[in-house]
């Protein structure tokens, strides 16, 4: 197995609530590795901290063999680590095909002179972009809306089309935070199937998801946080028996 | 082009083709359908030119990348003083409009590029006070640096400014043909300017359908995406102040050349609400719009000031409002109608950021909706 990620000690405080403390976990790639914890566990903070918007106080990550930067989201971007948000973000005025355009950004190059005078190379890359965007709507399913406007786009299309922002980063490592989240049964299934496909192609994938059904379901590892603490690591099967993590969501003296 | 012509409210629909050329026409013709009126309405035609590209340079930071900025007018007055101080007898400078207009765009530039950084972590209000108070220093700087050494004169101005040479051609001459024709300096102006505000219509189009475009919308709509799908905030804010900036600067420099005169007062804070006005009114983001908004915003005033008074003394016998007051007026009721009626502005088409016929058939497959605030 190789190492994709690995966290090493990450500390992350605020204020007097100590949001994260000495997390180390590793990623192999080529895995979906699950993140759960009941709430307020810190798992939107590790992917906050490892996504560049927070710095930790304390700790490193190594991501493909060297150490990744923090604080500069858009260098940890072009390293290959993308994202998703609870609470979907996308770009609300632009078409579904533009918001998979911009996810795009960091892999193309256009310049503003080039863009000015309309050079070859830029309207070549305006092609292949456009292009591009659209196989990757079509490879989460919602091609149909390329022209349509985001913010008007069903909810379980808007997760899709964030999906597909974030695929189009080209990424290594896709972070979801919730992904399922409102989802009915029949999206759910659909979303995890997508996520196989990812999977399949070769991105390893970071998911944090409250749907127990899903992450037993989907994931090669799992690991457990709980009031910031790393509980366990490991996977499916042992970290549903694990007593810690029992107590850490039915609460102390509820075992089976 | 096309959005203006969607603006006639009949050919638009049966004959687009025929609506855009009666634009054309219209641009083409209006300095002399006014000079038929008096010289003096084409003056305002050229000043509503100007205005023009203010407006456009405007939207390019508040309409594509959703920066509030309260104090543009200063790229304006540095664009201005710019032409001021290398093309006039203040320091006995007269360099050719070819290194003049683009040295007025790069300091504009640089301005807008010493505007951003400080603004570079502020949204929203905090954004418009901070612009608001760059615009000011601006305009007080120009007040006051006449003393202890005399750059800009102060509160007098730099007058007798060059006027604008392109290629051994003075464009504030009258241009004689055989004996009793000859053609008004006011109408060459126009005709200059209208080059001027094309090049710029077709350089944003060009910035808005690209990946800067639509990586200032995306920090428009949600900024903290943006980070997150990796655009460099940073670095594009500062593009986005430094590309309208210019645009400012290039205005300005026409100004300066156009009027031969400059002073402090020409750039206080109601001409940058003015432009900010102009944007909202026409439809934030969309060029079209913001065009009609500039061409509607600064007509109006003006023809207020030759209208109000007459029209006043024909009904009640004497001038019961001066028509800078009613001008006022009438600005704010035009904005706040507008703010009822049309809030998106008055072409609140759906701007666009890609070209999906680039995909060919595939495209017509999709399902096109327009998604235009409504």
């Amino acid at each position: 197995m190789i190492k994709l990620l690995e966290a090493r000690g990450i500390n992350k405080r605020f204020g007097g609530l100590q949001a994260l403390s000495d997390v180390s976990l590793s990623i192999n790639k080529g895995e979906v590795y699950g993140l759960i914890g009941p709430n307020g566990a810190g798992k939107t903070t590790f992917f906050n901290v490892l996504s560049g918007a927070y710095v930790p106080d304390a700790g490193e990550f190594v991501f493909g063999g060297s150490e990744l930067p923090f604080g500069v989201p858009h260098e940890i971007v072009e390293r290959g680590i993308a994202r998703t948000f609870q609470n979907i973000r996308l770009f609300r005025e632009l078409t579904a095909l533009e918001n998979v355009m911009v996810g795009h950004h960091t892999r193309t190059h256009a310049g503003l002179f080039g863009i000015l005078m309309q050079s070859k190379h830029v309207r070549e890359e305006e092609r292949v972009v456009t292009e591009r965007a659209y196989e990757w709507l079509k490879y989460v399913g919602i091609e149909r809306f390329a022209n349509t406007v985001s913010k008007n786009l069903s909810y379980g299309d808007q997760r899709r089309l964030e999906i597909a922002r974030a695929l189009a980063t080209e990424p290594q490592l896709l972070a979801l935070d919730e992904p399922a989240a409102g989802m009915n049964a029949t999206e759910t299934a659909q979303l995890r199937k997508l996520i196989e496909t990812i999977r399949h192609d070769g991105v390893t994938v970071l998911l944090i998801e409250h749907d127990v059904k899903l992450v037993m379901g989907l994931c090669d590892r799992v690991a457990v946080l709980n009031f910031g603490q790393l509980l366990i690591e490991d996977v499916p099967a042992v970290v549903q028996r694990d007593p810690a993590v029992i107590e850490a969501y039915l609460g102390a003296g509820t075992h089976a | 082009m096309n959005d203006l012509a969607s603006l006639i409210p009949y050919f638009n629909t049966r004959h687009p083709a025929l609506a855009r050329y009666i634009v054309l026409a219209l641009i083409l013709a209006a300095p002399l359908l006014a000079i038929s009126v008096g010289p003096a309405w084409v003056r305002i035609l050229d000043f509503a030119l100007l205005y023009v590209m203010l407006a456009i340079g405007l939207n390019l930071v508040v309409g594509f990348a959703g920066l509030l900025d309260m104090g543009y007018i200063a790229f304006y007055a540095v664009g201005a003083y710019t032409w001021a101080f290398l093309a006039s007898p203040h320091f006995g400078l007269h360099l050719p409009f070819w290194i003049v207009l683009p040295a007025g765009a790069a300091f504009a530039a640089l301005a807008g590029v010493i505007l951003g950084f400080p603004v570079l972590r502020l949204r929203g209000d905090y954004l418009a006070i901070v612009t608001l108070g760059f615009g000011e220093i601006v305009r007080i700087f120009m007040n006051n640096l006449n003393h202890p050494i005399n750059i800009t004169n102060g509160p007098q101005g730099i007058n007798m400014l060059d006027s604008l040479v392109i290629f051994g051609f003075d464009v504030s001459k009258r241009i004689r043909i055989g004996e009793d024709f000859s053609i008004h300096p006011l109408l060459v102006y126009y005709y200059v300017f209208l080059c001027f505000v094309v090049l710029s219509v077709l350089l944003v189009q060009r910035l808005q359908v690209s990946r800067i475009g639509r990586a200032w919308a995306a920090i428009r709509d949600d900024d903290l995406a943006a980070k997150a799908v990796g655009i460099n905030l940073r670095n594009l804010k500062l593009m986005a102040f430094a590309m309208g900036a210019t645009f400012g600067g290039v205005a300005g420099g026409l100004f300066g050349a156009f009027q031969g005169f400059v002073s402090p007062e020409s750039f206080s804070l109601m001409e940058s609400i003015t432009v900010l006005a102009m944007v909202v009114f026409g439809g934030m983001g969309n060029i079209a719009g913001v065009i009609v908004g500039a061409l509607v915003l600064s007509w109006l005033p003006e023809a207020l000031r030759s209208y109000a008074i007459p029209m006043q003394s024909a009904l009640f016998g004497k001038v019961l409002l001066d028509p800078e007051i009613l001008r006022m007026l009438v600005h704010a009721m035009a904005l706040i109608l507008m703010m009822m009626l049309r809030p998106a502005g008055l072409i609140p088409a759906h701007s666009r950021y890609s070209r999906p016929e680039l995909l060919g058939v595939k495209a017509a497959e999709s399902d096109v909706k327009s998604g235009g605030a409504a």
